[in-house]
């Protein structure tokens, strides 16, 4: 099971490198529509979250209020968790932030997931930062970044880990699903709050985005050879996951900013800045 | 989200002013070959309803009778005049001269992967040694009542047929757009929804995931989806053609799971790319079959 | 000039048998001689699998009998012949409704991927002129099916192709066999010789030899030519098929087929005032089996059975007449067509599902929203029914090795093609003209001594074009030539603009000796212009000769001065050669049909009167 190429090259494809292309060089970008936009903004936005995320991480505080545990906290492992959703044995662990312990898993997910690949790939990368726009650093021959190999050598050949990082995004979305629930009990009893809301509508995006994932749609349903000879997959990959990935995309922001805002909510009602409207 | 739709294919910004009848049109075409070349600018009236093949026709009557273009049906079916208008890849025959913006000159040029023959003219060669290298269909045995076969299950395959090997997908492929030494281990978009095509066949039954990963190179692929963007068939090449054929990879190669169950319930090891290299065309020219390539004295000269 | 090549810069190869032309025939000719054993080389005008076989949308003719048991080939090829006027080689007629439903099997053994019955198998859909749903088919883009299935065939199996490769002329023996061939690469202008046992034509139409098509540029007729240079015949050339629906505007776009299919799946024709006008143009010869009123034609489409069909599915021939006598009425739509209509008629929804690639088409080419307004469609020019005379057996041409299939041979159509018959055809002959042109090779040895004077006088000719200073320019030309071709010989003929088409040919081939091919070798299309012009100028000439001669209406000919058909010329074929440089029209008695197919159409009468009841 070894993740490197083998020693052995393959007989390559007979073709002829090194004719002259038509044109004006690469490096002259043609396109007349605003093509850096995309890659900038959408470069901003993970970039943002990657602020947010780090200084909510390493905050270590201020991340649970009532029953509203920050799903950047969840499950609490540590001592300094709230007893009712302490998970594990608590206090045996110590006292580092409880984000930096569970955040590698939803992490790593999303850094494996097809969709970030292109983002971060385009906007961070550069490779390519907009169709037909030349690779960075491509067209200056023998240069640092003349070569490429794509996702063929380590460690980007670990991209195909991502349904490892699935399995376990499955069983966050069950654990965000319950924290939702948990986020309806004030006291001894139930009610519902605004934050309430806010949990609910972070596990639904949530699910969203996890269940229209790529690996999700090979492993329920697509890797079938023949739909016909297992209608119950077939359904689910066609009714269920099939339309969530044609709309991956937007439940990759959507849960990303929400998630974010979740937590953001949580440190403001334990912070005491606003009070968490109850509905009853 | 709207931030990452909003510069996709559809072209360019409502606002600019765009190609009306009458109009004085200038085109920048790219005119040159092996030896070099530049943008030659044309001037001429537009006419109703044009598009962008048309005006080309128009240059070539007119101003240009050595002007090498390909085209065949221009109706967007054969795929045949694939070029870059304006920097993006698009068929010349189905970009509307009234959805491009007059307020500069529109510029064409052709396909930068390939290399040049003529003006808009490229070898396109490439692919079609690719196409020499795929694993041919390899059905099983036929039933007496002969094959069956479901809805559901023809039309996975039936999305990547739609294909008309325009070749925009592998022109815009910065794997081997902009890295043109990875062309001797990587077959392209066009040639990865084939294969996907034939992993999903259901009557197919070899396994070329291992030929997929070591010979067509998929892992080269990064999935920045400039492939599904050009698509003239709306054909979902990311999603439904390599994504897939990543995971299938995945399946029988990355996933110590899979492997596990494969030993315990006894079922068949992948194929390995040696055993079905065997059924491509290369493989059966390769057998003396076809023995044409020979140029040394055939004819009696 | 320096360009010409000298002989020892000749690419030569040898083959066994050689394939011009790269459509859904050529291609399942190369299969078939590959797999007998046969060294096979492709040679196309075009890259690989552009042909204009991908321009066939709505599916391939064959009685497999999935949707209506009642098919077979005996009513297959009842509609076949009474669809020609019954003017086809009947053998032909009937091997093609034998043997197409193995063909279109066979796809499938490929890699097809037909639509699909409930019950797994192939779905087949409604045709004009088709008694039964018969066509196989793939949403609207069959032929792109026919042509990649084959094409990956071909590729499979190791046949050798040479692409963008122009043949300028046969070669020929010292015994008038043909033994290979001359031409030009498109991209570089390099002269290549082939020598072969066999050689098979399947260069297809003609359509670009008039000025509204449905056609590609390849489409010039070049086998056509290259058989009669050889001195082969062909027949029946004045039966061209100008199909009811090709686009009409823009002007751009004019010509481009709209399928059959959409009249198929419901779509009706209409005239400017909203009548839905083919009602009128119901001929009597068709009258027992068409629905007489909007209602009986309206609940065809849900009980085939019980109600006859509506007349939009009449034969083409038929239904472009109607259009066109409608537009001369002055009823036509604003840019000179009439309405077809599905948008009323069906959902939104189930036209894209139906009929993706006309929604694509129109949206994208004439910005127009089929699912809510109707389309302006018009007559086009689409199928040449005539052709190389070849053996129904064998697919041999009158001249020894040589052998032609597809839309380049003639006799199987007769008078008038139905939709679906071509896809059927070109697979059916397809491996016919492969398996004799492969027997052939493989057996008595063949001569295939290249005769150098014969490659001297084609290379000469060819690059004289380029040589010439100054001359006639060939898009010029080529212009006058549709010019003449679309407004004399075109879906309604008279004997006065007959005869003026055929002076003014004469002053275009005096004209064409002068063309002169501005720029150099290397895909120069002026040149290619200036190649095909003798293509195309061969095909003008055959058809409005043997359109003088053929003094009545049948099928796809309409003559204004002889508009019903005559019985005496249903026995005859108008046999084209070329002879002493110049192209003759003889008529020849057409074989006769045996009588226990005779039976069947005696049959046919007693159901019609049946159905009438």
């Amino acid at each position: 099971m070894s993740v490197v190429q083998g020693a052995t090259r393959p007989a390559p494809i007979p073709v002829e490198i090194g004719g002259v292309r038509g044109g004006p060089p690469r490096s002259v970008i043609l396109r007349k529509d605003r093509w850096w936009l995309q890659p900038l903004v959408t470069g901003l936005g993970l970039l943002a979250f990657v602020v947010y995320g780090v200084w909510t991480a390493f905050r270590g505080d201020f991340y649970f209020a009532h029953h509203y545990l920050s799903p950047f906290y969840s499950p609490c492992f540590v001592s300094s968790c709230p007893p009712a959703e302490t998970w594990g044995p608590a206090g045996s662990i110590g006292t580092v932030s409880p984000a930096l312990l569970v955040l590698i898993f939803p992490m790593g997910f999303r850094v494996t997931c097809y969709y970030y690949r292109k983002t971060y790939y385009r906007s961070f990368w550069a490779s390519p930062p907009a169709c037909a726009v030349a690779d960075v650093g491509s067209t200056t021959p023998g240069g640092a970044r003349s070569r490429y190999s794509g996702e063929t050598r380590f460690p980007l050949v670990l991209q195909n880990l991502h349904r490892y990082f699935w399995y376990a995004a499955f069983i966050f979305a069950g654990i965000l699903t319950y924290d939702a629930v948990e986020a309806f009990r004030f006291g001894n009893g139930w009610g519902m709050g605004l934050g309430s809301l806010i949990f609910v509508v972070n596990a639904v995006l949530i699910w969203s985005y996890t269940l229209g994932c790529h690996a999700c749609r090979h492993l329920c349903g697509g890797g079938l050879r023949k739909f016909s000879k297992a209608p119950a997959r077939y359904a689910i990959w066609r009714k269920v996951v099939t339309p969530l990935n044609a709309h991956h995309q937007l439940f990759a922001w959507l849960s990303l900013i929400w998630i974010a805002w979740t937590d953001f909510y949580v440190y403001l009602v334990a912070t005491g800045t606003i009070h968490d409207p109850r509905f009853f | 989200m709207a931030i990452d739709t909003a510069s996709s294919t559809s072209g360019s910004p409502a606002s600019t002013e765009t190609a009306s009848t009458g109009q004085e049109l200038r085109i920048r075409l790219w005119r040159g070959d092996e030896h070099g070349g530049d943008f030659v600018e044309y001037r001429l009236q537009a006419q109703e309803g044009e598009v962008v093949l048309d005006v080309v026709h128009r240059i070539q009557a007119d101003q240009a009778p050595d002007l090498a273009v390909r085209w065949n049906c221009k109706a967007g079916k054969c795929g045949s005049c694939s070029a870059e208008i304006n920097g993006r890849p698009r068929l010349m025959c189905m970009t509307r001269m009234s959805t491009l913006p007059t307020d500069e000159p529109i510029t064409i040029s052709p396909m930068r992967t390939f290399p040049v023959m003529r003006d808009l003219v490229t070898d396109v060669s490439f692919n079609f040694e690719v196409a020499k290298l795929i694993p041919s269909f390899t059905p099983g045995p036929k039933p007496p009542e002969g094959y069956r076969m479901q809805q559901v299950d023809v039309e996975r395959g039936q999305e990547f047929r739609k294909c008309i090997e325009c070749f925009l997908c592998q022109n815009v492929c910065h794997v081997i757009r902009d890295h043109e030494d990875n062309k001797v281990h990587y077959a392209g978009p066009r040639f990865f929804v084939r294969l996907a095509e034939l992993e999903m066949h259901p009557l197919d039954t070899l396994d070329r995931r291992a030929y997929v990963r070591e010979r067509m190179g998929v892992g080269y692929c990064n999935i920045t989806k400039c492939c599904t963007e050009v698509c003239p068939e709306d054909i979902h090449i990311t999603d439904n053609a390599i994504i897939p054929l990543k995971e299938r990879i995945v399946d029988s190669r990355y996933d110590p799971v899979a492997w596990l169950g494969r030993k315990i319930l006894g079922r068949p090891s992948p194929m390995s790319a040696e055993q079905v290299a065997a059924h491509t065309g290369a493989a059966a020219a390769g057998q003396g079959r076809a023995a044409g390539s020979d140029r040394d004295g055939a004819g009696p000269g | 000039m320096t360009d010409r090549p000298a002989p020892s810069d000749y690419e030569r190869h040898e083959y066994d048998v050689i394939v011009i032309g790269a459509g859904g025939a050529g291609m399942r000719a190369a299969v078939e001689a590959i797999q007998r054993g046969c060294r096979t080389a492709l040679v196309c005008k075009s890259l690989l699998g552009k042909a204009h076989t991908v321009m066939a949308e709505g599916g391939v003719a064959a009685a497999l009998g999935n949707v209506w048991p009642q098919d077979n080939w005996q009513v297959h090829f009842r509609d076949t012949m009474r669809g020609g006027k019954m003017l086809n080689n009947w053998r032909m007629a009937q091997l093609h409704a034998q043997e197409s439903p193995d063909r279109v099997l066979e796809l499938e053994e490929w890699g097809a991927l037909f639509d699909r019955t409930p019950d797994g198998r192939i779905l087949q859909r409604d045709f004009g002129g088709h008694r039964y749903a018969r066509l196989a088919h793939v949403g609207d883009r069959t032929g792109l099916e026919l042509i990649r299935t084959t094409q990956q065939r071909a590729v499979s199996l190791g046949v050798d192709v040479y692409m963008e490769c122009k043949v300028l002329r046969l070669l020929q023996g010292p015994s008038g066999a043909v033994n290979g061939a001359v031409g030009i690469y498109r991209e570089t202008g390099g002269v290549v010789v082939f020598s072969a046992k066999s050689v098979v034509l399947a260069t297809g139409g003609i359509g670009k030899t008039w000025k509204f098509t449905s056609n590609s540029w390849e489409s010039t007729g070049d086998g056509h030519a290259l058989a009669l240079w050889a001195g082969a015949d062909a027949i029946d050339m004045e039966c061209v098929q100008f199909h009811p629906t090709g686009m009409v505007w823009p002007p751009s776009a004019r010509g481009i087929l709209v399928t059959e299919g959409v009249r198929g799946d419901g779509g009706v024709l209409k005239n400017s005032d909203g009548e839905r006008f083919m009602f009128n143009y119901i001929s009597p010869y068709f009258a027992a089996e068409t629905a007489s009123s909007i209602e009986e034609a309206d609940k065809w489409y849900e009980d085939k059975v019980n109600y006859r069909r509506p007349p939009e599915l009449l034969p083409r021939d038929e239904v472009a007449r109607a259009i066109n006598t409608e537009v001369k009425s002055g009823r036509g739509s604003p840019h000179g067509g009439i309405f077809l209509d599905i948008a009323s008629r069906r959902s939104a929804e189930d036209i894209k599902r139906r009929l993706p690639s006309m929604y694509h088409q129109f949206k994208q080419l004439a910005d127009v929203d089929i699912t809510a307004v109707p389309m302006e469609i018009g007559p086009t020019c689409h199928y040449m029914m005539g052709g190389v005379r070849v053996d129904a057996d064998t697919a041999q041409t009158t001249v020894a090795g040589l052998f032609a299939a597809g839309e380049v041979a003639g006799g199987m159509h007769g008078a008038n093609r139905l939709g679906g018959n071509s896809l059927s055809d070109l697979l059916v002959f397809g491996r016919r003209a492969g398996m004799a042109a492969a027997d052939r090779a493989l057996g008595e040895p063949v001569d295939t001594t290249v005769d150098e004077a014969q490659v001297e006088a084609v290379v000469s000719h060819a690059f004289s074009y380029l040589e010439r200073e100054s001359g006639e320019q060939p898009y010029e030309l080529h212009r006058d030539l549709q010019d003449t071709m679309q407004s004399l010989v075109g879906i309604i003929r008279t004997e006065s603009e007959l005869l003026e088409a055929k002076e003014r040919l004469v002053e275009l081939g005096e004209r064409s000796k002068k063309v002169a091919a501005a720029g150099g070798v290397r895909f120069n299309p002026g040149w290619h212009m200036s190649l095909d012009l003798e293509s195309m100028l061969a095909v003008a000439n055959c058809t409005t000769l043997s359109a003088i001669e053929r003094r009545e209406s049948r099928g796809g000919h309409t003559r204004d001065d002889f508009p019903k058909a005559d019985p005496e010329f249903e026995k005859v074929n108008f046999v084209s050669r070329y002879v002493d440089g110049s192209y003759r029209v003889t008529a020849e008695d057409k074989p006769v049909m045996p009588p226990e197919l005779m039976m069947l159409f005696e049959e046919s009468e007693g159901d019609a009167k049946e159905a009438s009841k």
